[in-house]
């Protein structure tokens, strides 16, 4: 342990390893918890930049094409959100992420038969950001997959995370009740979810 | 879809989330799938005038003892396992180290006794009731346990599957020692223990496919 890991020499700027950002991630995180918006979008912000970078490297070392890189950071992300309840507060949130980008690598290499074997276990580390954001472009299509989702699903997505509507008025608006309304909206999330797996390599 | 997009929506109106504690559900699916195991067992042998089974409740009690130990380990290995990480290895040494010392305690019980008695020793009472049964038993909190662990995010699917089929099976079996007569300590590691590995299996198998998410 404390040994550089041999990416820092490849790197020729300089990495900025995920894990010197713990803290800061790691306020943004607990803030968002609580439910302060702006700091969950800052979270998830700075997320996309190392999850990127990560799922590029690690699908360009096993000889993979990386335009599917955007669909993982996409599914990761709406994963890190919908599943936000099992980060243990008391733990180190980095540890956390990257099993969860880990997780979804290895699903879309299953998803894709390939082999799982080449995916390293315990290199948090190398969760690199570069300010590379070209192609920050996914193959899912909004609109269409919203026409997939049910009417009521519709309705609270569109309402509340597209329209910005508070669950209150959107209540109000579609006469939905206020609970009906949130769970529509986790139920969205996770079929957008799905959509986006279902997206690569269908 | 671009991804600045998907951020702006996933942080639009974001709900405060409760220090989501995995323990205190997979103990209410613990506890329903132990109460729906139960109702089973009852419906089908009913409660037992407990008159003839006397000499054998030492042996009750270790079944007893030994299968709630394995549901006891098993389930907080559940509850590390339940997010995203490593779990640690500790429990699951220690569920080996459990298994060992069983194994080893029915062949040395084996050795002990005359090799005429084996026979007898092995196909106890009602052999074949306990390869049906504690399966049988352990469908109701594997179902449960498999319903918990799904609103979590393991990311081990088949170790998570196989300790969760333990634990069933180990929960099934203790549901089953309660009306079962007992038998030579090698009968219960046989047709108690065997069952208990087969739901594991089949928690292994079936890991991937249920917990996916």
């Amino acid at each position: 342990m404390g040994i550089a890991s041999p990416h820092s020499k490849v790197n020729p700027r300089g990495p900025m390893d995920i894990r010197s950002h713990e803290p800061e991630l790691r306020t943004l995180m607990l803030a968002g918890l609580d439910g302060d918006a702006s700091a969950h979008k800052a979270l998830l912000t700075g997320l996309s930049a190392h999850l990127r970078a990560y799922f590029k490297g690690q699908l360009a070392r096993i000889g993979r094409a990386t335009v599917d890189a955007e669909d993982l950071v996409q599914e990761t992300l709406i994963a890190i959100h919908t599943r936000r309840h099992t980060y243990d507060r008391s733990q180190l949130l980095t540890p956390w992420v990257y099993a969860i980008a880990r997780y979804r690598l290895v699903d879309y290499l299953r998803r894709t038969k390939a082999s799982v074997r080449d995916v390293p276990i315990d290199q948090a580390s190398e969760v690199w950001a570069d300010d590379d954001a070209a192609g920050v472009d996914s193959t899912l299509d909004l609109d269409k997959l919203m026409a997939q989702l049910s009417p009521k699903t519709r309705q609270a997505i569109q309402f509340v995370k597209l329209d910005g509507l508070s669950v209150s008025e959107a209540a109000t608006r579609s006469g939905m009740s206020q609970s009906s309304i949130k769970v529509s909206v986790h139920r969205g999330l996770r079929a957008l979810s799905l959509a986006v797996r279902q997206r690569s390599h269908s | 879809m671009k991804t600045d997009e998907l951020i702006d929506m996933l942080s639009t109106n974001v709900e405060p989330v409760k220090g989501g504690e995995p323990r205190n559900l997979l103990m209410i699916a613990l506890a329903v799938g132990a109460v729906a195991a139960l109702c089973l067992m009852l419906a089908m042998f009913g409660v037992r005038a407990n008159a003839p089974g006397e000499q054998n409740f030492s042996i009750k009690v270790l079944a007893l003892a030994v299968t709630l130990g394995l549901v006891a380990v098993g389930t907080r290995f559940l509850i590390k396992s339940a997010r995203p990480g490593e779990p640690g290895r500790r429990p699951l040494v220690l569920l080996g180290l459990l298994f060992f010392a069983i194994l080893s305690t029915g062949i040395v019980a084996l050795a002990l006794a005359h090799p005429a008695a084996w026979g007898g020793m092995i196909f106890g009472p009602q052999w074949a009731a306990c390869l049906i049964c504690i399966p049988l038993f352990a469908i109701a909190p594997f179902v449960s346990l498999v319903w918990a662990l799904r609103r979590e995010a393991p990311t081990n699917l088949a170790r998570t599957g196989a300790v969760a089929g333990l634990v069933a099976g180990a929960l099934g079996a203790a549901v089953f020692a309660l009306h079962h007569p007992g038998g030579s300590i090698p009968f219960l590691v046989l047709w108690y223990g065997g069952p208990i590995v087969l739901c594991s299996i089949v928690g292994a198998i079936l890991g991937p496919r249920l917990l996916r998410w």
